[in-house]
């Protein structure tokens, strides 16, 4: 209505009414503008951060759904239980000690495959198509071939090679490997790395490519060594790469669920927080309790989140500048 | 070497051009030999990466006790014994109703957010509202809260409304999961549509659907087509939300599959099996998206 009468009042008509008009044209211009936007907004303010405020009010609360009457206000009781409670701190130091892992190990890993894809060679394609693979396969179906056709003690694949090879020299009694009772937390890092790493790969990759050749070439001719050109461009121009692989892969590593339940149920110390709260609400129902450790991993995340969005912002800025 | 700037590097001009060329003659020289070395280093490291998924195959057309040695046997008979046993031959239980609820779940799901992802990128990009990219970082840092961190509520809210089990709350909940991702890979498709082609089509006066469809479209599309795969693989992959929220109905493949976490006897060929058939259209869908699944995965930040 009001866009109406804009359109029909004509300059000079009075002095006031027409800005009056321009300001509320400006204000449906604008709503015009927001309008494609909200459903989403929306949509997902309600479906994730309602949830989430839930979450903060239970974790005040003494909530054990298997005894009801108990139910009332326990201030910061649950908070201190997270950090207090021996199994839950063992939980966030594996989930630390997971995350770093993983995502140090495949970002490693994952530049040392990138530099060499960078180069061309015969079947190129092929090959970055077959690293690729692993990223490709559903977490669950990855972690269940892990733990029953690779790292099973009897006849798994790497005790199986670790026979095999030994025979050829003619002996019997070959080493074999038990990563799963031995050392669980490191079948699950071990695994997860191989999952990640394609994915750091394929983000070092695709920062390598964007390197301006001409600066490499001009070193190259004044005889700087590889590893000079490596240190003193590559490395540089590859920074903010590595930390958008890092933390991008850090916020998904955080939460990993699948590798956790399906090698270990979680046994042995390698339960992580994510698992630890699944345990703690579905199967002890101490819903207070799972909420505040879900505040808690917040909280951690929000930390990594804060550099990541300034990574992620860094590379966005040239880009918004358009 | 600190003084290597690329100032300093730069080709000074009374250079002999015959020198530079020399110099570069010998300069291509070096990577071809490296080359050589690079490509074997890869092609070895490629199929290690690869070996378990190739192992995985191998074994899914072994018989049990074949898939069972130590040392493995590798050139054993090929059955699709295995596959028939995942299908239920024997036992009964078929994986199809958690397959068509994973199909389900997820292309309904990548359909929702498509619906609200497009126009709300298209606020975000191409007519861009005001502090636009405040509205990016809310989106990201949605997606930056841990599923545990919202797990409980969704699960309580089903259980008194009675949508637990019930694949439709988990495609709503899939659509949250995947929406502030893919309005960050769209924002980044659709701005790479050339503001000079949206004035020129303003000025031939092309109403909103006209530009949206000739205009908008062709540039966008394999972007958004990529957007598509990738939310698909992650509502597809997706185990912690399915394993709380849904059960005897409505239980999703990877729901499915963690049925083999504590198996005993002989089974191995047959998780195998399973692997491969659940992990298929992840495998499809990747490498169909292969060409902007970089750009997808950092959200746009990579070209």
């Amino acid at each position: 209505m009001t866009t109406a009468t804009a359109r029909i009042s004509r300059p000079g008509h009075a002095t006031a009414k027409p800005s009056r008009n321009k300001a509320s044209r400006e204000r449906a211009l604008a709503w015009a503008r927001r309008g494609p936007l909200l459903p989403a907004l929306i949509f997902l303010i309600i479906v994730t951060q309602l949830p989430f405020v839930v979450t903060l009010i239970i974790s005040f609360l003494n909530w054990n759904s298997l005894s009801p009457g108990t139910t009332g206000f326990a201030g910061f009781e649950n908070y201190v239980t997270v950090l207090t409670d021996p199994d839950l701190r063992q939980a966030i130091f594996t989930t630390i000690l997971l995350t770093v892992a993983v995502v140090l190990a495949s970002l490693v890993i994952g530049l040392g495959l990138a530099l060499l894809l960078d180069k061309k060679f015969i079947g190129r394609g092929l090959a970055r198509t077959l690293l690729i693979a692993p990223f490709l396969v559903v977490p669950v179906a990855a972690a269940l071939i892990w733990k029953h056709a690779l790292l099973n003690p009897t006849y798994g694949l790497i005790n199986g090679v670790l026979t095999w090879v030994w025979s050829l020299f003619g002996s019997g009694n070959a080493p074999q490997l038990d990563l799963l009772s031995q050392a669980p937390l490191m079948a699950v890092i071990v695994s997860l790395v191989w999952q990640w790493t394609p994915f750091m790969m394929l983000i070092l990759l695709a920062g390598l490519q964007s390197r301006p050749m001409d600066t490499v070439e001009a070193a190259q001719m004044d005889g700087a060594t590889p590893w000079a050109i490596f240190r003193h461009l590559t490395l540089p121009h590859l920074r903010q790469y590595l930390e958008l692989g890092g933390l991008l892969g850090a916020i998904y590593i955080v939460q990993n669920f699948d590798a956790v339940f399906t090698l270990t149920s979680g046994g042995l110390g390698t339960a992580n927080l994510p698992y630890a709260i699944y345990q703690t609400f579905y199967y002890a129902n101490e819903y207070g309790l799972a909420s505040a450790a879900g505040v808690v991993v917040v909280i951690g995340t929000i930390l990594v989140a804060t550099f990541a969005l300034r990574t992620v912002f860094s590379l966005f800025k040239k880009e918004a500048a358009r | 070497m600190s003084t290597l700037s690329p100032s300093s590097v730069r080709v000074t001009p009374e250079k002999s051009s015959a020198q530079v060329v020399r110099r570069r003659g010998k300069s291509r020289m070096d990577p071809t030999r490296n080359n050589t070395a690079a490509g074997i280093a890869a092609w070895l490291l490629a199929l290690l990466f690869a070996t378990p998924v190739l192992w995985m195959i191998l074994t899914s057309f072994h018989s049990e006790t074949d898939a069972a040695t130590n040392p493995p046997s590798v050139a054993a008979n090929l059955t699709l014994d295995a596959y028939k046993e995942f299908f239920g031959e024997t036992s009964g239980v078929s994986p199809w109703p958690s397959l068509i609820n994973s199909a389900t779940a997820s292309i309904l799901s990548t359909v929702l957010v498509l619906v609200l992802a497009i126009p709300a990128a298209y606020a975000l990009s191409i007519r861009p509202v005001k502090k636009w990219t405040d509205v990016m970082f809310f989106f990201l840092s949605t997606k930056m809260m841990p599923v545990v961190a919202a797990i409980l509520p969704l699960y309580l809210f089903a259980k008194t409304v009675g949508a637990l089990d019930n694949i439709w709350f988990l495609i709503l909940i899939y659509t949250s999961m995947n929406l502030p991702i893919a309005v960050w890979m769209m924002r980044s498709f659709l701005a790479e549509v050339p503001v000079e082609m949206l004035e020129a089509a303003q000025i031939d006066g092309a109403n909103l659907l006209l530009t949206l469809r000739k205009v908008i479209a062709p540039v966008a599309m394999p972007g958004i087509a990529a957007t598509a795969l990738i939310c698909f693989i992650f509502s597809w992959n997706e185990l912690l939300l399915a394993r709380v929220l849904t059960g005897v109905v409505a239980g999703t493949a990877p729901v499915f599959l963690t049925g083999f976490v504590s198996s005993q006897g002989l089974f191995l060929a047959k998780v195998c099996a399973a692997a491969v058939v659940i992990s298929l259209p992840v495998l499809f869908a990747g490498f169909a998206a292969q060409d902007k699944l970089v750009q997808g995965l950092s959200l746009g930040a990579v070209k």
